[in-house]
């Protein structure tokens, strides 16, 4: 449990390999492959259904939930309101406590500065906490072809990273693995190490191999779950302490974060506190809140003698632009709504094929890789609400998901002329416009409505179940039947008045 | 890069303004007196971190009976720190005890000993929060951040009048907001994590341990 | 702007007067369902009130991204019912569509206050017997064992709780055994059924097991998208367990 979701954002659908799902054809075609991996079904069921429970147990008051809720959304949504006097007001703050502060404005850009930092100061081995935002860089591999080792040290992180996979889950990355498939990846390539399904042994393993990592590495890496505007403190939850060792131990610390990810108070934190790892693992609290308000100060024995902190767009200034995509940049990065996901339960976090899954992921990614790269990822819903009522800052996501499909057929202008959405336009078929045609004709005119609904009646049962939506719907469902009489008939014979 | 932050800026304030509502009221948890140490305490130890009340004259010989049977050999301690200098003068005539080892030095000078090399660490908090059963560490030039965070058993005092019933209130009460230092960290129990299948594990990058004394006041005479 | 449960309140008289909005989904497939909530209204001494102008509430098209369609659709439907009577749905879906999405729809439009006003009308089946007319049911029928299913968003956007369990558990023949899945979606979803097929596959197979694993013989639900989806592969499966909307079952129970 880690919950060091943290930072940030969108991702880049760039093509990723994972154990289960091929990264090529779209979401139904990956689907189909997680869908009949039965250990993968049954790792994310379980533990969906634990967290589920987990998170139920910690809100046992509604009306207290909703409170914090609306608590939690009002937060976030003043913090974005107010958001380039913020940053403005966060580089300040980190100026004047000796936090140097860099601006990117692609993941390309973020790469370099970090590069950057990296080899003015001769670094050769890096240690990271987890974080998102850095996936969404791809960080590690960019380091790797500069001759910089990164070294993932949360738990979940160093594993998928053993296996050469990524995050199935934001909070959880390797909740797609059961511990006979870690107990075979460490004993491969951890010398020295037998085969074992034993959860102590394999923790005490890594722990054995990344505390050397820790002492060695010249530097950390982090993420940011919340940056104060007020203080220009960065605040950083997690349960495992290698958030904790990334951000203390080696002598320079530089941490990335999504221009969303701040608050305007220090009196903000502790609601976010209270909705944040509740909502994501059903724990009261993590068990390390890490405040970095500075670098080591003179005098002081430990800490970096450097902190840097990279501030990423990628893609978050233009969804600010639009009012109602807006609020999907509110996001805490809990996971609920991956949890709470029909889904995302029975896919698990690879079918979408982004460093976010589920339904947060869904909103995301086709903002940030375009419409055109990630259309399907709106459809892959069946808009059932369970995010939303679950989700900690109330982001309307299935409002969202269908604002997206919305986008992909018909573009909603925007200032820069390109639409409101990246790739958005492309997303419809003639025969898909001229069936919605056809069905507005119908619907919004009652005496035709009638007359088609009558023939249906009477000759409905007569379409064939070979016919493309009805062949999808029949392959595990009978063929709906159509009644005798429509309920429009049994009205006016059974005297029901019509004005 | 300027020109990144410029541009960033200059299309977050292009952007069309929302309104900036105001934040509803709310208010965290609050408990009688009687209770705060009862949820402190229950709060840690289904963390499973150890509470113990300690009168506060006595809690080093307590400490010494507590770490006797987990094979402490060496423990770390603030330099110069009231804390340090109770543990030091406690311990002194005991040879049995374990080896006291002060941080005076920077990390740099001796980290493979302290990450290698040291089983406990003695830190003091400057409070407690009862709603989460948290510490609060504040670490200062006496007390450094390792010191919580490197050795297997980390060992807080705590004085039983600063428990608080929640963070907001501690923020709020002390202002924080105008006097952050370096660092701090709110800590709720041992090392964790769930990343194998939920399967809770503990001590995996810090401390495996954590053993919270209570220290009351004395009665007044 | 966001849509989130929007539940109904309680009008301040009771009235005499209903709108009875059908769906098309019961219009084609479930007439009898559609006609046992109209029987049950007027029983209680209600005009019920069946506009043959209307259609459908403009969903399909709406959560496809079409709104201009949905929004002719809607208008439609704003022409058939007129009067500022309460219009009560036999689907949760359905209205919440029409009361949390018609006003978003026509946010930036010129009749948004006909779509508001429309809205605010619009009343879920179940929660309008135990809320508006306080319906009392005497069970006429033989010892039964059933099984709830709640559609998603008569829960999650018309604020649905308990409504329908309390109706069944008031009858006194009837025993009522929550399955283990109840609050999770059945996979139906409108096209995601049919552009994620194998998903919603997946989906529906796990809720027949939950709704299986209660050993009733009938599950009950109040949403003919839900009901169709879960029949539908209940009798491809061969299942030996059937599903009928909510209100045919009160009418011919109580």
């Amino acid at each position: 449990m880690s919950v060091e979701a943290e930072t940030n954002s969108p991702s880049h659908a760039a093509s990723h390999t994972s154990s289960h799902a091929s990264s090529h054809g779209g979401f139904a075609e990956r689907a189909h492959v997680a869908l009949n991996d039965k250990p993968l079904r049954a790792n994310f069921r379980r533990a969906m259904d634990g967290l589920m429970v987990k998170r139920a147990a910690q809100f046992p008051d509604a009306a207290d939930l909703q409170a914090l809720r609306s608590l939690g959304a009002a937060i976030k949504e003043r913090a974005l309101a107010r958001l380039p006097n913020l940053l403005e007001q966060l580089e300040a703050r980190c100026a004047e406590n000796g936090i140097k502060v860099h601006w990117a404005e692609t993941t390309e850009e973020a790469n370099r500065i970090v590069l950057g930092i990296f080899q003015d100061h001769g670094v050769k081995t890096v240690v990271k906490g987890k974080s998102m935002v850095s996936e969404e860089m791809h960080l590690n591999a960019f380091l790797g072809k500069h001759g910089i080792e990164a070294i993932e040290s949360d738990l979940g992180e160093y594993i998928i990273q053993l296996a050469g996979e990524m995050p199935s889950h934001i909070v959880m990355p390797c909740i797609h693995k059961n511990k006979g498939q870690i107990g075979a990846l460490f004993a491969k390539h951890i010398e020295g190490q037998g085969y074992t399904e034993d959860v102590d042994e394999l923790t005490a393993a890594a722990r054995k191999v990344l505390r050397d990592r820790f002492a060695q590495a010249d530097a950390g890496i982090s993420g940011v779950n919340f940056a104060v505007a007020e203080t220009g403190t960065l605040v950083l939850v997690e349960n495992e302490g290698n958030g904790r060792l990334s951000t203390t131990l080696p002598p320079l610390h530089v941490a990335v974060m999504g221009i969303e990810k701040l608050v305007e108070t220090l009196d903000d934190i502790p609601p976010l506190l209270a909705l944040l790892p509740r909502s994501a693992t059903g724990q009261p609290i993590t068990t390390y809140v890490n405040m970095i308000t500075s670098p080591r100060r003179d005098g002081e024995k430990d800490g970096p003698r450097e902190v840097h902190l990279v501030l990423l767009d990628n893609g978050r200034t233009r969804v600010y632009a639009d009012l109602e995509l807006r609020e999907t940049l509110r996001c805490i990065r809990c996971g609920a709504c991956m949890n709470h996901c029909p889904v995302y339960a029975r896919v698990g976090g690879h079918t979408y094929d982004a460093v976010y899954p589920g339904p947060i992921g869904k909103i995301l990614t086709p903002q940030i890789a375009g419409l055109d790269v990630a259309g399907d990822l709106p459809h892959a819903s069946s808009l059932c609400n369970a995010c939303v009522e679950v989700c900690p800052v109330k982001i309307p996501i299935a409002d969202i998901l269908v604002r997206l499909r919305r986008e992909a057929v018909r573009p909603s202008p925007s200032k820069a002329g390109s639409g409101a959405v990246k790739g958005g336009g492309g997303g419809w078929t003639l025969s898909e416009a001229s069936a919605w045609m056809g069905w507005k004709w119908l619907h919004a005119n009652p005496t035709l409505y009638r007359l088609g609904t009558r023939v249906l009646a009477l000759a409905g049962n007569l379409i064939p179940a070979s016919l493309p939506p009805l062949k999808a719907w029949t392959t595990v469902r009978a063929k709906p039947k159509f009644a005798a009489k429509t309920l429009h008939q049994l009205a006016r014979e059974r005297g029901y008045d019509d004005v | 890069m300027s020109d990144a932050r410029a541009r960033i800026l200059s299309r977050l304030r292009a952007a069309p303004p929302s309104p900036v509502p105001d934040l509803p009221e709310w208010r965290a948890p609050r408990f009688e007196a009687s209770a705060r140490l009862e949820k402190f305490r229950a709060m840690f130890e289904s963390m499973k971190a150890e509470v113990h009340e300690v009168e506060a004259a006595d809690w080093p010989l307590r400490l010494r009976t507590l770490l006797a049977n987990r094979g402490v050999r060496a423990v770390v301690h603030g330099d110069g720190s009231a804390t340090g200098g109770q543990l030091a003068t406690a311990w002194a005539a005991d040879p049995e005890a374990p080896r006291l080892v002060p941080y005076d030095r920077a990390i740099e000078a001796w980290k493979g000993e302290l990450v290698h090399g040291i089983d406990a660490g003695v830190t003091f908090a400057i409070g407690g929060i009862a709603e989460t059963g948290t510490l609060i560490l504040w670490p200062t030039v006496e007390e450094p951040r390792l010191m919580s965070l490197l050795p297997p058993i980390h060992v807080a005092l705590v004085a039983e009048e600063t428990i608080h019933d929640s963070f907001a209130e501690v923020i709020a009460e002390q202002g924080w907001s105008k006097r952050m230092p370096t660092n701090i960290v709110l800590v709720s129990g041992p090392s964790k994590t769930a990343d194998i299948e939920q399967t809770l594990a503990f001590g995996v990058h810090g401390p495996k341990e954590l053993i919270v004394l209570v220290l009351r006041r004395a009665e007044a005479p | 702007m966001s849509a989130m449960s929007k539940p109904a309140t309680v009008p301040a008289e009771r009235p005499k007067t209903v709108y009875y909005f059908g769906t098309c989904l019961v219009d084609l497939f479930y007439p009898n369902a559609g006609m046992a909530g109209m029987e049950l209204l007027r029983r209680e001494g209600l005009r019920v009130v069946f506009p043959q102008g209307q259609t459908c509430c403009g969903q399909p098209a709406r959560n496809c991204g079409f709104f201009e369609e949905a929004r002719e659709v809607a208008r439609a439907q704003f022409d058939a019912f007129p009067e500022p009577w309460p219009i009560v749905v036999p689907s949760g879906s359905c209205a919440g569509m029409m009361r949390v999405h018609y006003p978003q729809l026509f946010a930036d439009q010129p009749d948004r206050d006909k779509a508001e006003a429309f809205a605010a009308r619009v009343f879920e089946l179940s929660w309008f017997l135990v809320h508006v007319l306080d319906l009392k049911l005497t069970d006429k029928g033989e010892p039964v064992t059933v099984t709830w299913h709640a559609s998603c968003h008569s829960m999650r956007e018309m604020g649905v709780t308990d409504e329908p369990k309390r109706l069944l558990r008031s009858l006194s023949n009837v025993t009522l055994v929550e399955n283990p899945r109840e609050r999770e979606c059945c996979g139906f979803g409108g096209t995601f059924s049919v552009r994620q097929p194998e998903v919603s596959a997946a989906m529906v197979s796990d809720k027949i097991d939950a709704l299986r694993s209660t050993g009733a013989t009938e599950m009950i639900t109040g949403d003919c998208g839900c009901l169709m989806n879960i029949s539908g592969a209940m009798e491809k499966a061969g299942t030996p367990m059937t599903g009928r909307h909510l209100a045919e079952f009160l009418l011919e129970r109580g």
